[in-house]
């Protein structure tokens, strides 16, 4: 059994390397990038299953005793997380194989997105602190090239900031991880846990801690650090965006949480507080920059950015229910997100535009293609019954039982404000009728005219539709399955024992 | 010898972060060469500096020697030196395309079109 927590790593990576073995073959390589991602898909679900029935799981590599060597562990938190990498990574490889470009595709399209699922995955699963930074570079790296594939003006200038913001956020990381190992001696993270326990220098472990939350903020995209995220995500396509928009950010937001709830509790009064903050702006910044936009993808992104706010808040708050509301609306985004910019991709197909002005009447054309809209946009916005409801209510629910009016307040009035933004997608691109002649952008492409033609690119909307409904259905066993995973991150001493249960 | 460094040190980020924000794309890896290496610094230096024997075990006597240096923040260093080294061959074939495609030098130009 414990090979399942090497799989989901080791999928992704051998499909990548027997991909671009096939490298003169682009419909070998379209196979194996579907197999390898359904493959990714089964191993994550499964893992999430064996870790909900047993217990937090961990391996050692290669057989060094835990402190040593590298520890890959898994508790609920992780395998959620990896589990919803399986599923995105899943549907963006369906997506792209109708809706990318040939010659894009034979520059190694699929072999990249399975070496950023590598990426991801190892970040979730990876047990010692400088491996998550390994895994990050994987990832980074990755997506540096997905993101400048095909050479476009404006994706030149997003891949250029989001390449400059990230190296730097990774040499804060890596700096921080040099003070971190001169103060403890040890990078594996249960016992650097053990360890700061016991600690007492709390000016450089707070500057250390501080150094981690701005090298993972920008790449959560948090308040003062998320300007490359609008600039650079509406610039790849739409299968792209989808793949950074759902998984990207929430690496950055796994890895504060994780670190915020392993390592630096010394003061929690004045760290987390920080982090409830920066969740108010966050979610503030994000909502009001998307309001002015006319885009539909630079929309949807600055709303990514809003959302990250809605995830740390939990973490800010530091409380079962905080942490169990996190954990449940980075599911529910997960899936909403992606699906959203799915659905943009869609309409650019359509009608050969992403700007709101051009689209229109898709509603009176194509009726299923709205409802697809619109069943992740108002869960996006927090309408009952969908998921994002109750994502938002135990937010709300665990704010409100500790007391802190002013961000409850932001929470729900930028809840209302999402639902505008979402209105606008809704009346400019699907109610208002189509624009009497279509500009010059739109008439080079040849439209296919039903929806039929898309069976590939509607199938997985559908499908991520279903899943949003599904949350929102089954929202009871699904937030025991968050508390759970809450529970887990509270309870540090059950992930330490796991880790080090070797070590006597 | 700390003190040496940690001026060293303060100098490759000062360095670096001044000609990232000269707005000029070679300038800015540059600026991202000289982080990655005084970050690199930093690890060794703060890990600790012995003057002390290599951390090699003797067949006869299974155990390393008395006062070893520790072998680990070299090891991390290396590999941060490999990642950084592939990560800046990137950015520089980045900014030559750029340069390619929308000739572009000065980053105050780099505003996506609304």
């Amino acid at each position: 059994m414990k090979v399942l927590l090497v799989l989901p790593v080791l999928i992704p990576l051998m499909t990548a390397g027997v991909s671009l073995l096939a490298f003169r073959s682009r419909r070998t390589q379209r196979w194996l990038g579907l197999a390898g991602t359904s493959g990714l898909l089964a191993a994550s679900v499964l893992l999430l299953f064996w870790v909900w029935r047993d217990g937090i799981q961990a391996i050692q590599m290669g057989n060094w005793v835990a402190p040593f060597g590298i520890t890959l562990v898994a508790d609920l938190f992780s395998a959620i997380m990896v589990a919803l990498a399986g599923i995105i990574g899943f549907a963006v490889a369906v997506y792209s194989l109708t809706s990318l470009r040939e010659a894009r595709e034979s520059f190694h399209y699929y072999p990249l997105v399975n070496i950023l699922l590598t990426g991801v995955c190892g970040a979730f699963l990876t047990g010692d602190i400088f491996n998550l930074y390994v895994w990050f570079e994987v990832m980074l790296i990755a997506s540096f090239v997905l993101l400048a594939l095909g050479g476009e003006r404006d994706q030149m200038r997003g891949a250029l900031k989001y390449v400059a913001i990230n190296l730097i956020s990774s040499a804060l990381f890596l700096s921080a991880l040099g003070i971190l190992y001169g103060l403890t001696g040890t990078l594996n993270m249960a016992d650097l846990a053990l360890r700061l326990e016991r600690k007492e220098a709390p000016g450089l472990l707070l500057a250390v801690s501080m150094l981690l939350l701005v090298a993972f903020g920008v790449k959560a995209a948090i308040f003062p650090l998320f300007f490359w995220l609008p600039a650079s995500y509406h610039t790849p396509p739409v299968a792209v965006s989808a793949l950074f928009a759902g998984l990207l950010t929430k690496v950055g937001v796994y890895a504060l949480i994780r670190v915020f709830t392993l390592l630096f509790l010394q003061d929690t009064g004045y760290t987390h507080r920080i982090i409830l903050v920066l969740a108010g702006f966050t979610m503030l910044t994000g909502v009001m920059g998307a309001m002015v936009q006319n885009e539909f993808r630079r929309i949807l992104s600055f709303h990514i950015i809003s959302q990250i706010g809605y995830m740390i808040l939990g973490l800010g708050l530091f409380t079962l229910g905080g942490l169990a509301g996190s954990i449940f609306y980075i599911v529910h985004h997960i899936i909403v997100k992606t699906n959203l910019f799915l659905v943009s991709g869609v309409a650019h197909r359509l009608q050969g535009s992403f700007k709101l002005e051009h689209l229109g009447g898709l509603y009176l054309n194509y009726p299923a293609l709205a409802i697809l809209f619109l069943i992740p946009a108002l869960s996006l916005a927090g309408v009952p019954p969908l998921s994002g409801f109750f994502a938002k209510l135990s937010l709300v629910e665990a704010g409100l039982a500790e007391d802190h009016f002013v961000i409850v307040t932001i929470a729900l009035v930028v809840g209302l404000m999402t639902l505008y933004s979402m209105t606008k997608i809704w009346t400019e691109a699907f109610w208002k009728p189509a624009p009497a002649s279509t500009s010059s952008g739109a008439m080079r492409h040849r439209h296919p005219t039903s929806l039929g033609y898309l069976g590939g690119e509607v199938a997985p909307i559908a499908g991520l539709a279903a899943l949003t409904i599904l949350i929102g259905l089954g929202v009871g066993p699904l937030m025991t399955l968050s508390t759970q995973a809450a529970g887990q991150l509270l309870n540090r001493s059950a992930y330490i024992h796991a880790v080090l249960e070797n070590r006597k | 010898m700390n003190l040496l460094l940690a001026i060293v040190i303060g100098g490759l980020y000062a360095s670096a972060l001044y000609l990232m924000m000269r707005r000029n794309t070679v300038k800015l890896i540059i600026g991202l060469a000289l982080l990655g290496q005084g970050t690199n610094l930093l690890i060794f230096t703060a890990a600790g500096l012995t003057r002390a024997e290599p951390p090699l075990i003797d067949l006869e006597t299974q155990q390393p020697m008395e006062n070893f240096a520790d072998p680990l923040p070299q090891a991390l260093i290396l590999t941060a030196i490999v990642i950084g080294f592939a990560v800046l061959a990137f950015a520089l074939v980045l900014i030559h395309r750029t340069h390619q495609v929308i000739g572009l030098e000065d980053l105050d130009d780099v505003k996506v079109r609304e």
